[in-house]
């Protein structure tokens, strides 16, 4: 699909010059699924008519004339752990298999007033657990690239569906990882914000001090259109920050000159693919070229990242998903004996092993007599990570890195081993404790599949994250590469 | 009831804050509403939903920690409770567990003449669950989920209690506290208070606590009264006859009138508290706390005192008037039409009050007027109407809220102290009750009183009584 190809930009102008309709990019979207997605399997629900209707009405409004956002218009694709009115919202688990929500997330209400249209919503790891997508109750998706690896995971559909041109853009959501690793592994560009510039209000929690809505995109330009539509503060959401929005995308200079990059030599270390690293180094050097300087910077703590994270995110998940119980919405077990039973066949049939493992985990860690020694001692941990990033930044505008320590693997390969799965996120999961922003961009191809760049900045400077990005891809065609479906 | 032992009582009041809205979200709290219409995704707990503190009920929870003497924390943090039961939409509470709002706290009760302080341990604010109904037998239950999200504060007594008549004067206390804040209704019968206890029995002269019964389900004043005397029976009968009281949670049945074990120690919940990291921590700082003290309004026992300085009450008077506010509000109005307080003070604790105990009513159900009361006053005062009039007028006020000229008027009640008119009455009554008469001369001072009472009848109450009895022997002594 070319159209998908074009810069937002030139399909906003496209529209405005009548070139084509609304509907036509709707239509081609459909069409695109229907011939991409027997392969990639991206989509868990499809939303034709909501979304034929809305372009209608788009359209209707494109003859009227005058100005139209810079999103008016675009298919977009929405993870399905983000709530949509109306439009069933599973989160992958067999558990929400029949639940259509009764009201929007912020960000999809952003999206509504933007004026994107909403394909579909996309499969995702159960309860964004997991790094592969092999998690889906449903099915796995698979990564365009080369359908039989996974696309990463847990927002694997939002990558696969935007590296496949199914849409324009996709949303999903980080929580170690999330969206950086996916993006990493299908070669596009995905942006986990910083914590709390980006409402949760409508994201089914996982673990709520870490999750982060972000869009995945083909290119940093896009990424930087959609941030600007979804950030700011939301009153229905506490932990959501009363900060200034920037203009995202007049940061987009090119210009790096004088940037100081801290490249963490704990990102760069044992079990980091040789070929990734290599990606990386070439990376560097493209930023030397470009007027920048880097050099090695230690974060002592990032040994711990995993073990916090795990702790952290499972025993906030063993509470979140508490609400699941069968008695006012989802699935509930037939015939239960009484109450108790209710809730323990309604769990035990609902939820799938991931989740089962991380709720058990979780609920261990805050249970009477380990509380000090798990929970506690995990936020501790977490305190000292943060401050090896606010110790870096004290030095350094950025920190890069690879978003993961190998490319995509193959299907089932890791599915019996969930400590290998785990340590897929190493060099994600720092950067969620510390709630700093990150992007992952494509570097390269490793034997065909493509490796990612992360690159980390300060709580609330996306806009040095965007610049930075930008400017390598400016320099480079790695995001030029499309795979072959 | 064995005195080998001491009771020692501790009790947790959970009094919800009448705000507007809920505490995390922005539905109604109203009471009373058809089930599940006043609910929206937030407080039902949908897949996505995020709490957003509702500023008013911190307030009034720190208003109501200020007005118990306790000291306010800093700072606000809620923390989750997690348990599963269908009453709670989240399958856990939002609640304080090691910052609550108001800690090291103290009120005053009155038993007996004797002032007694009680400490308080903390105060702090969560939400309410929803309300679950039992069906068919036990068969199926239903669930409302309006009350779920109510802001409430849990008020936790130290273990200062001794007696139950002790708990009843601590909980009312600390609803005429809550009701002087103007933070709550306290309605134990709409379970807007309601109160858990815990009890222990230990020999005199023991320092150590004894084993400690839990009791829920008291939903009156005198429900925790009685459930607390029943488990002090209790406990008692089992320590005298050797046995060992088990540590548990047991339920007042009201209609059987005693205590029945809900569930053992090793039943307890591990609730798995943790911050709760959809909610920032709010800072209280000391300009927020000083705008929120000067908020507070006179409370009962300065009340009290200022009632035995400046109108001369007897403690029991100050006492039982400034247990609500809206009697002592009553009351101080009614003295601006008469000077006379022990009157008021009297007709309020007689009459008002048992009016409407007898038919469960509150200040503010009535159409009695302060201004009616007074003025009422004034007309005895006055001679104009006498006591018996005024309990005419006064029924008549509570019926009608008419002032009481009014009613004197419309009726034609006021008192005749026209001597002849009187006079006339008594010789008619002399004339008619002879034996009476001869009663009353052979020296049975007694008679007089039913011929008094005679004169008042014809005169249909109206005959100003003093006068009546003077003209009688007036009339009796010329014959």
């Amino acid at each position: 699909m070319a159209q998908f190809d074009l810069r937002l930009q030139d399909i906003h102008n496209g529209l405005k010059d009548k070139q084509f309709s609304v509907s036509e990019l709707t239509e081609a979207s459909f069409k695109r699924i229907a011939d991409t997605d027997s392969a990639v399997q991206a989509f868990l629900t499809l939303n034709e008519e909501g979304a034929r209707a809305q372009a209608a009405e788009l359209d209707k409004q494109l003859q009227a004339g005058g100005e139209r956002g810079l999103l008016f218009g675009l298919p977009a694709g929405i993870k399905d752990n983000i709530v949509t009115e109306g439009l069933r919202t599973t989160c992958a688990s067999q558990f929400l298999r029949n639940y259509d929500p009764i009201y929007d997330a912020t960000v999809v209400r952003k999206l509504k007033a933007a004026q994107s249209v909403a394909i579909g919503k996309l499969n995702m790891d159960e309860f964004a657990m997991g790094g592969s997508n092999e998690n889906s109750s449903f099915f796995a998706t698979r990564n365009p690239w080369n359908t039989e690896y996974v696309p990463g995971g847990s927002s694997g559909g939002s990558a696969a569906s935007v590296a496949a041109g199914q849409v324009y853009f996709s949303l999903g959501s980080d929580t170690g990882g999330s969206i950086r690793q996916p993006a990493s592994y299908c070669g596009i560009v995905g942006l986990k914000p910083t914590y709390g510039l980006v409402s949760r209000f409508g994201l089914v929690a996982f673990a709520s001090s870490l999750d982060q809505i972000g869009p995945l995109t083909k290119n940093v330009e896009d990424s930087a259109y959609v941030l600007q539509a979804i950030a700011g503060y939301d009153q229905m959401d506490s932990t959501s920050a009363n900060v200034e929005i920037p203009d995202y995308t007049s940061a987009l200079t090119g210009d790096v000159k004088g940037l100081r990059i801290g490249v963490p030599k704990e990102y760069m270390g044992q079990g980091v693919d040789p070929k990734v690293k290599e990606a990386v180094l070439a990376a560097l050097k493209v930023y030397e070229s470009l007027g920048a300087t880097w050099e090695e910077v230690s974060m002592p703590h990032t040994e711990y990242a995993v073990a916090t994270y795990y702790l952290l995110a499972s025993s906030e998940a063993s509470s979140n998903l508490a609400r699941f119980d069968g008695v006012r919405y989802g699935v509930r077990a037939e015939n239960p004996e009484n109450l108790i039973d209710l809730y323990r066949k309604s769990r035990s049939e609902g939820f799938g092993s991931e989740v089962k493992r991380r709720i058990m985990l979780g609920t261990y860690a805050l249970s009477s007599g380990y509380y000090d020694a798990y929970y506690k001692k995990a936020q501790q941990v977490r305190t000292l990570i943060k401050r090896d990033f606010d110790q870096a930044f004290e030095k350094y505008d950025i920190l890069i890195g690879p978003t993961a320590p190998t490319t995509a693997f193959r299907i089932g390969e890791q599915v019996g081993d969930p400590l290998t799965m785990y340590l897929n996120d190493i060099l994600t999961i720092p950067v969620s404790l510390a709630g700093v922003p990150a992007v992952s961009i494509p570097c390269g191809l490793a034997e065909g599949m493509p490796v990612g760049l992360q690159i980390i900045g300060k709580a609330f400077d996306e806009s040095t994250v965007l610049r930075a990005a930008h400017a390598f891809e400016q320099n480079t065609d790695h995001h030029k590469a499309r795979p072959q479906l | 009831m064995s005195t080998q032992y001491e009771t020692v009582v501790g009790l947790e009041v959970h009094v919800e804050l009448h705000t507007n809205s809920k505490i995390f979200c922005g539905c109604s709290t109203a009471f009373g509403a058809p089930p599940n219409t006043h609910t929206c995704p937030i407080c039902l707990g949908h897949p996505g939903v995020l709490p957003v503190l509702n500023r008013q009920a911190l307030e009034y929870a720190m208003k109501a920690s200020m007005a118990l003497n306790c000291t306010v924390a800093d700072v606000s943090k809620f923390d989750r409770k997690n348990y599963f039961y269908p009453d709670s939409p989240k399958a856990y509470q939002i609640s304080q567990y090691d910052q609550p709002v108001g800690e090291h706290g103290w009120i005053d009760i009155e038993v007996n003449g004797e002032t007694k302080r009680i400490g308080i341990t903390r105060v702090h604010l969560e939400e309410d669950a929803g309300k679950l109904t039992h069906v068919d037998g036990g068969y199926a239950s239903l669930v409302d989920f309006n009350r779920v999200g109510t802001p409430l504060i849990e008020i936790v007594s130290e273990p200062d209690i001794r007696t139950p008549e002790e708990a009843k004067a601590y909980l009312e206390k600390i609803r005429a506290i809550m009701q002087y804040c103007d933070v709550s209704d306290v309605k134990m019968e709409e379970g807007s208070m309601r109160c858990d206890a815990n009890i222990s029995l230990r020999p005199y002269g023991q320092e150590k606590f004894g084993t400690r019964a839990e009791l829920k389900n008291m939903n009156s004043f005198r429900g925790v009264q009685r459930g607390l005397e029943y488990e002090q029976w209790r406990q008692a009968d089992i320590l005298n006859s050797g046995g060992e009281v088990v540590q548990e949670t047991r339920r007042w049945d009201e209609a059987q009138g005693k205590t029945l074990s809900m569930r053992g120690k090793e039943e307890a919940h591990d609730y798995r508290y943790f911050p709760d990291p959809d909610l920032v921590r709010v800072v209280i700082d000391a300009e927020w706390k000083e705008r929120i003290r000067a908020s507070i309004p006179e409370l009962p026992d300065a009340r009290k005192a200022r009632y035995i300085a400046e109108y001369e009450l007897p403690s029991y008077d100050a006492e039982v008037l400034t247990s609500s506010m809206k009697m002592a509000n009553f009351f101080e109005e009614s003295l601006n039409y008469t000077k006379d307080a022990k009157a008021v003070s009297n007709w309020i604790m007689g009459d008002l009050l048992g009016y409407l105990n007898a038919n469960s009513l509150e200040f503010g159900d009535i159409k009695l007027t302060a201004q009616g009361l007074g003025e009422m006053i004034g007309l005895l005062e006055s001679n104009t109407i006498n006591s018996k009039i005024a309990k005419t007028v006064f029924k008549s006020m509570l019926e009608t809220g008419k002032l009481p000229k009014q009613i004197v008027e419309e009726q034609g009640l006021v008192q005749i102290s026209d001597e002849g008119a009187i006079k006339a009455i008594c010789e008619e009554i002399v004339a008619a009750n002879p034996q009476s008469v001869a009663d009353y001369k052979a020296g049975k001072e007694k008679a007089i009183g039913f011929l008094v009472g005679q004169v008042m009848k014809a005169s249909k109450g109206k005959a100003n009584p003093a006068l009546a009895n003077k003209l009688l022997v007036e009339v009796l002594s010329s014959l």
